[in-house]
């Protein structure tokens, strides 16, 4: 029982950087837990993503190469995973919390009798004991999980909480066949996200975004104005994406848009979930403006107003002659 | 055929709120409760199923593991079109994780002998995103998460689904069935209930069992049922920024300076 192996998370032939912050993560972790540090990759051509992952304290890549692993397929990719797993009885499994990994986790825990936790932020190892570290209570909670009694632990690990690893190593890389495992579901085809009509949210330094607390449609057209009013892009949270008030290229986050160039992010109404946080968390000011002092999002934000965004939005419009 | 709904009582927490005297979870008088706003989504994809089937074909069944107080939450369920609500008494539960849910979710589903499980894609209050796919590993089932659309008719071995994965990409799949999906928010409007429906909903009754009743032995349930163990809550020491206190008419004015400060 040692080691920490990696399940690499890959789509339409490129590895996901979550991959690499997984490696980044089992690089702190390997002192204390005992080596090998290996990564798993389920492809149907596993030879370039065996390349991509061969970074940092990799010591091993294990490819396996199956045809019914063209796109991910959780009945397949769980029976590859149980039986490297059940080989090797890894101390840690990790994998990036992804929605793929959603599908698989809990059948690999639940069938090898795993510790389980999910969306971890914070690994450390005490005397030997893996404990993770999440969220709860919409962000509003940090709460510390162990796993009495169990050997092997597998976690999934948020986005963006360890760093990346890149510098190139070279691992053994031997490539096994693994599990037998059948196709219950039929990848039909990939739909790309609608064109975005000239709303560029990863371009924009600006973005004034508005969330649920905007409370309703008819409250929107003023936030437009209002955005355009200041020079700033408006975005939005899913709910209001979901509900049609806007359209989906305004969505900021996880299932949406990453704002990768801003500079300034005035979010209205928005309590700060993870997924919302994903695309503009690293932006350097944020804004944050909500009635509820204990939203997360002020604990990102440089600067907070504890208030009302249909209040503070007419004085903005006020004070700056937007009509 | 049944469409199984398992529903969960979330909790947001007030302005001010105390962590429970074991340091172990927030004290729940500080906790407002509703249903999980992914599961109003789930239920409103199985009460669409329910109204393109021919009438009396499908029956959708909601089910909450929790106290007594979590009727609530099956009652606003039925008010929204569900037709039987089952509840699992959560006592001898507490040391369950989401696996030992599941686990009461998955005995529930082998006796009930749904076509479809319909969960939703995480909590809105924990966020694990657990519970739905261990339904589905432990009943064996097939499996899909974060659905965006479903198109399933009853009785059909197959359902069509697209999940939405990161970025807003789409994948377009073929699920066999029985399955179990996990739903995303926005894959439909659900519906408001009308007053009489809520009336209605409140003269149903609502099946009250224990986890015994349903078929689990003790090696299932609770801490023995669990992967793992919640050692400690805390409320992290986070840097905040800076607060802009004022009125509005002030509060705005400094926005404005911060404004032309940052964008030069
Ligand atoms: C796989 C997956 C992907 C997802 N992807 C995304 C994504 O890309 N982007 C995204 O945003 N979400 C995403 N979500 C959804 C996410 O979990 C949250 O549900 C969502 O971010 C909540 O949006 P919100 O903050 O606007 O709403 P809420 O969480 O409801 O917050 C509304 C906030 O407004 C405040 N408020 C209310 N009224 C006022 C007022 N008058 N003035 C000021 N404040 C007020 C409230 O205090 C509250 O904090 C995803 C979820 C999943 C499972
Ligand atoms: N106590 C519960 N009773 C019934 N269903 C539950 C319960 N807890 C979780 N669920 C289901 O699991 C989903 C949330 O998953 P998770 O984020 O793992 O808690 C909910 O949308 C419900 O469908």
């Amino acid at each position: 029982m040692s080691g920490i192996l990696i399940l690499a998370e890959h789509r339409r032939g490129t590895l996901r950087d979550a991959t690499l912050e997984a490696i980044g993560a089992a690089g702190t972790l390997k002192a204390a837990l005992g080596g090998p540090v290996t990564v798993l990759v389920i492809a149907a051509d596993p030879a370039p993503l065996a390349k991509a992952v061969s970074v940092g304290a990799v010591d091993e890549v294990i490819t396996v190469a199956r045809p019914d692993a063209a796109t991910y397929e959780p009945h397949v990719y769980e029976a590859v995973l149980r039986s490297v797993i059940a080989q090797r009885s890894p101390a840690l499994v990790l994998m990036p919390h992804g929605v793929d990994s959603f599908s698989l986790a809990p059948a690999v825990a639940i069938g090898e009798g795993l510790g389980f936790a999910t969306d971890v932020f914070g690994v450390a190892v005490e005397d030997g004991q893996v404990v993770a570290t999440r969220a709860g209570y919409n962000e509003k909670v940090f709460v510390e999980i162990d796993f009495p009694g169990r050997t092997g632990v597998l976690l999934t690990l948020r986005g963006g909480s360890f760093a990346p690893e890149t510098a190139p190593a070279s691992p053994a890389v031997s490539a096994i066949d693994a599990g037998d495992g059948t196709a219950r579901s039929k990848h039909l085809d990939w739909r790309d996200p609608p064109a975005t009509g000239g709303i560029d949210i990863p371009g924009s330094p600006f973005i004034l975004s508005i969330g649920r607390g905007v409370g309703d449609e008819a409250n929107v057209a003023q936030f437009l104005e209002l955005a355009d009013g200041l020079g700033a892009t408006l975005g939005c949270s899913r709910p209001i994406a979901d509900n049609g008030w806007l359209p989906k290229a305004r969505q900021v986050g996880q299932s949406g848009q990453l704002a990768a160039k801003c500079n300034l992010y005035i979010a209205m109404g928005i309590s700060g979930s993870v997924q919302h946080q994903w695309g503009m968390k690293h932006v350097e000011n944020i804004v944050a403006i909500n009635k509820d002092p204990e939203a997360s999002i002020f604990t990102i934000a440089r600067y907070g107003i504890v208030g009302d965004m249909l209040e503070i939005a007419e004085e903005l419009r006020k004070q700056k002659g937007i009509h | 055929m049944k469409i199984l709904v398992p529903v969960k009582r979330v909790a947001s927490l007030d302005d001010e709120f105390e962590l429970r005297d074991d340091g172990r979870d927030v004290d729940p008088d500080f906790c407002e409760f509703d249903l999980n706003e992914f599961d109003e989504y789930a239920l409103e994809a199985a009460v669409q199923i329910k109204e393109a089937a021919p009438e009396g074909s499908v029956e959708v069944v909601v089910l909450t593991i929790g106290p007594d107080d979590a009727d609530d939450v099956l009652r606003k369920a039925l008010a929204k079109g569900a037709d039987r609500a089952i509840r699992v008494d959560d006592a001898g539960l507490e040391e369950a994780d989401r696996v030992a849910i599941a686990r009461v979710i998955a005995k529930v589903a082998e006796n009930e002998e749904p076509g479809l499980v319909l969960c939703g894609a995480q909590s809105a209050d924990q966020g694990n995103a657990q519970t739905g796919m261990s339904v589905a590993a432990l009943l064996g089932w097939t499996r899909a998460a974060v659905v965006s659309k479903l198109d399933f008719a009853p009785g059909a071995a197959t359902a069509q689904v697209e999940r939405e994965l990161e970025g807003g990409l789409v994948e377009c799949l073929d699920v066999e069935t029985p399955a179990v999906l996990t739903i995303q928010l926005g894959i439909n409007t659900p519906r408001y209930a009308s007053l009489r429906s809520i009336k209605q909903a409140n003269a149903k009754p609502i099946e009250c069992l224990t986890p015994h009743d349903v078929g689990l032995s003790d090696a299932e349930i609770g801490a023995a049922g669990a992967l793992s163990r919640v050692r400690r809550v805390f409320v992290p020491e986070r840097g905040r920024g800076e607060i802009i206190a004022g009125t509005p008419s002030q509060q705005a004015a400094r926005l404005l300076e911060i404004i032309s400060e940052v964008n030069g």
